[in-house]
């Protein structure tokens, strides 16, 4: 591991401060917010991540989770992912946030890792995390080994001739679903994102992961007031039962009315290049009948521009029936 | 643990012999880490200063960690994951290395109360912070509930994961997990056992919260 100086700074100012005086905010940055260290550390470890400075945030008052005044939820950059996912009130009004969290990483890393870490996480693809291959996201113009490589668990949705890399998150699909706001604080003020423009697709910058530029401090994250009597599902697939990514996922929030979905929110984990918010498969079953018609109506809307790569075409049928089984599950609950 | 609790440990001890025999061919590569036993424990009011300062190695920095109870006035690089100064720097080889990357859960130890994984925090992130390691659950004469429970029901073969198998059982303790295995399976997936020895390390687990 590279030598890098920790600072702990003793506000948001010095935070910002000390961060803005780096290059980037994406990869290859001199300076990283440190929070639960669970990809930072590790991609340390491997030289991916070579930061000459360290700022933790770990001890700035951002670690809580209070109720806005519209009657959403603020959720603060360091609120640790378990502390998110046993939230009462987001248990009974955003329980498919705390179903995604609960489905990823362990009981371990949860207790460890952030809010706004868990939206900044890294891909796993082998070829990002290892430093002696190729890999356009870690080295922009070396090359994508995993297009003619391993590419099993790679993306079908929003991949580029110069990256197929899967983001790798739970918690991010449910919040795509969940329609959440990312608020930011940099040198130049505050701002708000949406959370479906917050990450980017990988195009022919693929080392452009968000929108984030240097010195801007994710502060919180708000979720929109609670959807009455919404249905909200978390479904994961993936090779093993427990402790791994998804090869698909779907994050269902919908409204039913005398059998006919009145309001719906998809979104797919495993298969996209950023967490993969779907208006198509929305479109499909707003106003429709909940029958098994209309759900496999919106897996394939869903799916429809799915390019599968050479060792994952079997993923877009699992997501096609990951995302009817969820809206299946949604509707009969 | 249970060897120790039938028979005397040998004497010189195996680890002993190795940290001996190996000092002189580790030397060249354990310069990012001061050497074990260096930082002895002293107390929080203990005016050791003088020894300390011997020790101040370019680029090191002082951290003060509650580990088991008592307190640790550390220097330490930055660099040095909570895992590599707990064994290394504290000499708690109780808690072990197994995958380094956050796979494995061998490593897992408590920090303020909640399990983590010791291998993926710098020990700077921990200034002030208390830690619990397998040395601080119990003791070969006075086991922790769950350390008599793993030895009751033969829960580990090699035995090289059990100190994190350990010290993640006895946290599920305080967290919301439901009644039936599965639960307990489910939040004990982030402790790899490479010998297979999951059932009798769920069966331990049940035992104890059976009886709390």
């Amino acid at each position: 591991m590279h030598t890098f100086e920790f600072i702990r700074p003793t506000d948001q100012a010095g935070a910002i401060a000390t961060a803005a005086q780096s290059k980037t905010a994406q990869q290859g940055a001199d300076v990283r917010f440190l929070g639960g260290g669970t990809t930072l550390i590790d991609l340390m470890k491997l030289n991916v991540e070579t930061p000459a400075r360290l700022v933790d945030i770990n001890r700035l008052p951002l670690d809580k989770i209070e109720e806005t005044s519209d009657g959403g939820l603020s959720i603060g950059a360091t609120v640790r992912n378990s502390d998110l996912a046993h939230y009462a009130k987001v248990q009974r009004e955003y329980s498919v946030l705390s179903q995604a969290i609960l489905q990823g990483a362990s009981a371990q890393i949860r207790n460890m890792a952030t809010t706004a870490g868990n939206l900044l996480q890294r891909t796993r693809c082998v070829y990002f995390r290892d430093t002696a291959m190729a890999c356009n996201k870690r080295e922009p113009g070396s090359g994508c080994p995993a297009i003619t490589g391993h590419n099993r668990t790679l993306a079908i949705l929003g991949a580029s001739e110069h990256c197929i890399a899967t983001n790798p998150s739970d918690m991010c699909v449910a919040l795509a679903a969940l329609e959440a706001t990312v608020h930011i604080q940099g040198p130049k003020g505050s701002r708000e994102v949406a959370f479906g423009d917050f990450h980017l697709l990988p195009g022919d910058t693929p080392h452009r992961e968000t929108v984030l530029e240097p010195g801007d401090l994710i502060t919180h994250v708000t979720l929109p007031p609670p959807i009455a009597g919404s249905k909200q599902v978390y479904l994961k697939l993936r090779d093993r039962a427990s402790y791994e990514f998804a090869l698909a996922s779907a994050a269902v929030v919908l409204t039913i009315e005398s059998g006919k979905i009145t309001r719906a929110r998809i979104a797919l984990g495993g298969v996209g290049t950023k967490p993969w918010r779907s208006p198509e498969a929305e479109a499909a079953l707003t106003g429709k009948p909940a029958s098994e018609e209309t759900f496999r109506q919106a897996a394939e809307a869903a799916l429809r521009h799915a390019k599968p790569q050479s060792e994952n075409k079997f993923k877009i049928e699992l997501a096609k029936r990951c995302v009817m089984h969820a809206v299946r599950v949604a509707t009969t609950s | 643990m249970p060897d120790n609790h039938q028979s005397e440990p040998p004497k010189p001890s195996r680890r002993s012999f190795l940290l001996t025999t190996g000092s002189t061919a580790a030397a060249g590569v354990v310069g990012a880490y001061l050497p074990a036993g260096a930082n002895n424990p002293v107390e929080r009011n203990d005016s050791s200063a003088a020894a300390t300062s011997e020790l101040n190695v370019e680029g090191t920095v002082p951290i003060l960690l509650r580990i088991n109870g008592k307190d640790h006035q550390l220097r330490v690089d930055p660099r040095t994951t909570l895992l590599d100064c707990l064994r290394e720097t504290v000499d708690l080889t109780g808690t072990k290395k197994g995958c380094d990357h956050g796979q494995c859960g061998a490593c897992t130890v408590h920090v303020n109360g909640r399990r983590v994984l010791s291998c993926l925090n710098f020990a700077v992130m921990h200034d002030g912070e208390e830690i619990t390691t397998i040395e601080g659950l119990g003791t070969p004469e006075a086991m922790h509930p769950m350390q008599e429970a793993f030895y009751t029901h033969d829960a580990y073969q090699c035995g090289y994961c059990t100190s994190g198998q350990i010290m993640s059982a006895v946290a599920l303790l305080k967290e919301p997990c439901g009644p039936d295995d599965a639960a307990v399976k489910e939040l004990m997936s982030g402790n790899i056992c490479r010998c297979g020895a999951y059932a009798n390390i769920v069966a331990a687990i049940q035992q104890v919260r059976n009886r709390a």
